[in-house]
């Protein structure tokens, strides 16, 4: 009886296979071969995993004490033989599994550039990759299309069989981005760029998610990752670039502040150089870039040869203040009047977008008390 | 000027602090209010508070500590599975157009608090009071080797606990995820309360949970009985010594990560902030530095218990001792080699990615000789299905999978698809409930009559064993199949219905499980109420063969009159099987440590300091620490600390025991 209830796991996901279970059915090649991983491990770790639960429940069934034909060895606590098999089995599976990882790891690496569309297709001599900059905002994803000039939150378009090189980074929060039916996920993290190489093989409509709780508008950030054929996504490209609506540095400050529920947004044409200071922290007008920053603070003196000093000579504006409001001042240096008081609110009090009516209010840093951000000048289409 | 005066007193606490105007809380507050005013009542009425105070809170007697430990651990369990059942409630309707009754402020304290309970106050308390309690009497000792540092341990963590728990009504908890990571839970976004309380109350706890296992090692090491040596050990004592050297190592890398954190937003550093070269990932690794080795903290005891239990109610010898053993320090050494398996998507490179892959997988080796091991022992033995014994094989059909989905999970580009998403969920509950809890619950009913006298009511117990087992099936085989289906984990609201039937399943497991945890409360009620029907004269109710089955049940506050001498592993069955006598005369004064109350003083101190300090009431702070600081000094000149039990007073408990005994044959 209890062997039904081990067993479901086991079974269950096969039998609901056919259901939307976009990782068991991806449309991407990475997403197939991590797939493919997963089953191939799978099938090898059953190879011990079920003999030891039937072993469990027939063991368990024939040494009952009701049962007066087994044999009872009350001194049975040591085989050689049997040591050895029961080390060397989990050891065998683990040194497949390994061999397996160890190249695996290598080959998907999301750094690494594509080697093939499809296990039947190899990559042309003279593709380039599409790119495509991806930064996590709170709460939306932004794309930008660098080599196209356009750029949408919350909607990601591409062209079947064309590899992609995705740049990843994040403005505040450790986000990932996570696309199941297109190669599983990767963290975007604030100064740094991950990158991944994927590529979409079928056309069609999936999700694509944030996996990492980034505060209260998480659940809602997700986009539509749209694959199309070539032709259709050329014509996307063109519709997009008709709108008019172009991203540059101010509207990038007013996008960069927290939203939830974000609507589609498209954009074109885009400022260059966006996604750099996204990674390098100098969206803020005024504030200093972190490579540049860096680069000073090798030089001793700041490049002055009579100042030997690390860090001497630094650029200016590095005390800028954040886009959501006044740096926050650490607990020990505040003046009593400064305190606040923190409420116990499971409710958000009211919708005040933030940084507009009390600019400077300690709650415009609070990334789960924060609402939804007022219009932008963007054509909005509803949410399906 | 009034203002900066209230500011100065109060801190940040103002009347919005309470939540008056929450309906779910207000009522939480008031059930717990009554109930809590009802329980001190009652205490006042039957003036037990004298009683409770001298005989338990006071007490250096490990076993009073265990029991204290226990009883913490399982009402904070309750708390946990409380936040569990809001959580299952709200993933099962919030669809579509519907955003469910839990807004995300709310919401997302309770999937924090729900993990941060659970695993540092229901968990830790849970093993720490089981080893605490078990330990000693295995080695034949009479007390750990620091009984005052155990009580300090044990207030530590109470402290914590309630300093998490006052989160509900006084201000809020952290919304940041169980680790709290930086940079969410620095000063730039999440300024109010919630993070302090979280940094605070496991601080508090942390150093507890250290000290405490600073003792049990200790003990361990220096106070086995004679004859027991190192491979002589009881296996549940092997890993209760591979679990805190494990602790040992690896909570100051938790306490210095949070102390960062605290600088960071109290002082104004940038260890972990986005700009000015803070490092965030940085914490990613410190506080997994703790986190891995910390699962097998929690789960090395329960795979002690699990031995224990076999060896006994299959009558037979443990198979391979020695492989258990060198599977347990092996399992020991790997585990602080494996921490970056929690983040392989942050994409650190394949080689390094590749490494902690397979030393991840190697550690399902020496976990799966272990559950051979249980195999053959069950092989050819006369195995007795009473409770503890069937946990046992509900824990190896439930453990082996998630054991399977783990290595599924170290293998970094599977992880691609599956890590931060629900798959990555249902694996660790079914590692932590399959293998932990399980064990837990098999280890209360085993070592209850040790404890109390009495049996466990049989009825309820299965009632918690079906609800536990069954329940724990129902509620995460869906949460696996949504996690393929691509779904992130700490997700409040979901657009694709095609999920809400698994999530309604979820919740239909969870309420299975409520029937378990109501059964397992009712055995212990039915239990005390059929007390004189289940109780045990024998001291060995199961036929035992460890050392703590060869005293009394409940033991003497001494444990043993005259103290063991171990010829065999199976030390207590040894004794038996040689005709054994219990020596009647002869008895001597027996050297015990005094009761003191530093430790409840301390911990009272280190709370209302922590208190201060998340809501900025520096006057309190100070105060409480400078108090702090003259109780533990004034402490160590306190040099009346033990005393001798009177060689006549040993004589009659033992006569006492003996005519028991008498009457049994």
């Amino acid at each position: 009886m209890k062997r039904a209830f081990g067993l479901a796991p086991l079974v269950l996901p096969f039998l609901l296979g056919g259901c939307n279970m976009v990782t068991m059915n991806p449309t991407g090649d990475i997403a197939l071969q991590q797939r493919n991983l997963i089953l191939f491990s799978v099938a090898v770790m059953l190879l011990i995993i079920v003999p030891v639960m039937v072993l469990t429940v027939v063991f368990a069934y024939r040494y009952r004490s009701s049962n007066p034909n087994k044999v009872y060895d009350p001194n049975f606590d040591h085989s050689t033989t049997l040591e050895l098999v029961i080390w060397s089995c989990p050891l065998l599976i683990i040194i497949a599994l390994s061999a397996v990882t160890w190249t695996s790891t290598h080959l998907l690496d999301p750094f690494r550039p594509l080697e093939r569309i499809s296990a039947d297709k190899p990559i042309p001599a003279d593709t380039k990759p599409l790119i495509v900059q991806v930064v996590a905002l709170d709460w939306k994803w932004l794309f930008i299309y660098p080599d196209l000039g356009v750029a949408t939150v919350n909607e990601l378009a591409l062209p079947v069989d064309v590899p992609v090189r995705f740049l990843i980074t994040s403005t505040d929060q450790f986000n990932t981005f996570y696309a199941p039916t297109l190669a599983g996920m990767i963290y975007a993290m604030p100064t740094m760029r991950s990158e991944l190489n994927a590529v979409l093989n079928k056309p069609g409509e999936s999700w694509g998610y944030s996996g990492n709780y980034t505060g209260r508008g998480y659940s809602d950030m997700r986009f539509k990752l749209r694959g199309v054929e070539t032709a259709d996504f050329e014509r996307w490209v063109a519709e997009v670039k008709a709108s008019g609506n172009s991203l540059d540095l101010p509207k990038m400050l007013e996008l960069v502040k927290p939203s939830e529920k974000v609507p589609v947004m498209r954009f074109a044409p885009v400022q260059e150089g966006l996604f750099d200071r996204a990674v390098n922290r100098c969206i803020e007008p005024g504030k200093p870039c972190m490579i540049d920053i860096m680069r000073q603070d090798m030089q001793a003196g700041g490049g002055n040869p009579h100042d030997s000093h690390m860090g001497h000579g630094m650029p200016s504006g590095r005390e800028a203040e954040p886009l959501t409001g006044e740096r926050a001042k650490p607990a020990l240096q505040k003046a009593p009047q400064e305190k606040g008081t923190s409420p116990n609110v499971t409710k958000p009090v009211q919708p005040e977008p933030p940084g507009q009516l009390k600019p400077g209010d300690p709650k415009n840093r609070d990334q789960s008390a924060t609402d939804p951000l007022p219009a932008i000048c963007a054509p909005r289409s509803p949410r399906a | 000027m009034t203002d900066t005066l209230i500011k100065t007193i109060f801190g940040r606490l103002g009347l919005e602090s309470f939540p008056i105007h929450e309906p779910i809380l207000l009522g939480t507050f008031i059930v717990v209010a009554l109930l809590g005013l009802s329980i001190v009542g009652a205490i006042a009425y039957f003036r037990l508070w004298g009683y409770l105070w001298r005989e338990w809170f006071t007490s250096v007697d490990h076993k009073k500590i265990g029991i204290m430990y226990v009883i913490l651990g399982i009402i904070m369990l309750l708390r946990g599975f409380a936040d569990a059942l809001m959580m299952r409630a709200q993933q099962a309707i919030a669809f579509g157009g519907n955003e469910g009754y839990l807004p995300a402020h709310h919401y997302d304290q309770i999937f924090t608090a729900h993990g941060t309970i659970m695993i540092f106050f229901v968990a830790i308390p849970l093993v720490v009071g089981l080893i605490n309690y078990v330990m000693p009497l295995q080695i034949g000792a009479r007390d750990v080797a620091f009984p005052f540092l155990n009580n300090l341990s044990f207030w530590l963590t109470a402290a914590g606990a309630a300093l998490t728990m006052l989160s509900l009504f006084v201000g809020e908890f952290a919304r940041t995820g169980w680790l709290s990571y930086a940079p969410l839970a620095g000063l730039d976004y999440s300024p109010d309360t919630g993070v302090d309380y979280y940094l605070w109350s496991l601080q508090i706890a942390g150093v507890g949970t250290t000290l405490s296992a600073i003792n049990m090692v200790a003990t361990i090491v220096k106070m086995r009985a004679p004859g027991m040596t190192m491979m002589k050990l009881p296996v549940f004592c092997w890993t209760a010594l591979c679990s805190n050297v494990l602790a040992i190592a690896i909570f100051p890398a938790l306490t210095a990560a949070f102390f960062l954190l605290m600088m960071d937003r109290y002082v104004g550093t940038n260890f972990f902030t986005n700009d000015r070269g803070g490092a965030p990932m940085m914490y990613w690794n410190m506080v997994w530095i703790w986190g891995h080795p910390e699962v097998y903290v929690l789960v090395l005891p329960a795979f002690g218990i699990y031995s224990e239990i076999t060896s006994t109610f299959t009558g037979k010898r443990l198979f391979g001792y020695s492989s258990m053993v060198y599977a347990t320090v092996v399992i020991t050494i790997l585990s602080y080699l494996v921490w970056l398996h929690h983040f392989f998507t942050m994409g650190a490179g394949p080689a390094v990615n590749s490494f902690f892959g397979i030393a991840t997988m190697v550690i399902s080796i020496p976990t799966g000789a272990k559950i051979f091991n249980w195999l053959f022992t069950m092989y050819r033995g006369n195995i007795r299905f009473e409770l503890p014994m069937m946990w046992v094989v509900a824990f190896m059909l439930t453990f082996v999978v998630g054991g399977m989905t783990g290595v599924l999970l170290a293998i970094p580009p599977a992880d691609f698809v599956l890590h931060n998403s629900l798959f990555l969920v249902a694996h660790f509950h079914n590692v932590i409930i399959g293998g932990v809890v399980f064990g837990l619950f098999a280890a209360i009913v085993y070592w209850f009559p040790k404890a109390f006298g009495f049996k466990l009511d049989p009825f309820w117990g299965k009632v918690a064993f079906w609800g536990w087992v069954i329940g724990y099936w129902v509620a995460w085989t869906p949460i696996y199949v949504v996690g393929l289906m691509g779904t992130a984990r700490r997700v409040r609201h979901f657009d694709d219905p095609s999920f809400q039937p698994y999530f309604v399943i979820a919740a239909i497991g969870a309420l299975i499980i409520l029937v378990g945890i109501l059964g397992f409360v009712m055995s212990i009620v039915m239990g005390f109420v059929k007390r004189e029907k289940l109780r045990d004269t024998t001291g060995d109710p199961w036929d035992g063969r460890t050392l703590e089955w060869s005293t009394t049940s409940p033991p003497p506050a001494y444990n043993f009159a005259f103290t063991p001498v171990v010829h065999d592993l199976d030390a207590w069955y040894d004794m038996k099987a040689r005709g054994y006598e219990r020596p009647a005369s002869g008895y001597r004064p027996i050297h015990m440590p005094k009761n003191t109350s530093a430790g409840v003083i301390i911990a009272g101190l280190s709370f209302t300091l922590g208190f201060g300090m998340v809501w900025y009431m520096w006057w309190l702070a100070a105060l409480s620490f400078i108090a702090l600081m003259i109780v533990a000094v004034g402490h160590t000149f306190n040099f009346k600390r033990d005393f001798y039990i009177p060689a006549d007073e040993v004589a009659r408990t033992e006569s006492k025991r003996q005519r028991l005994l008498g009457m049994e044959a």
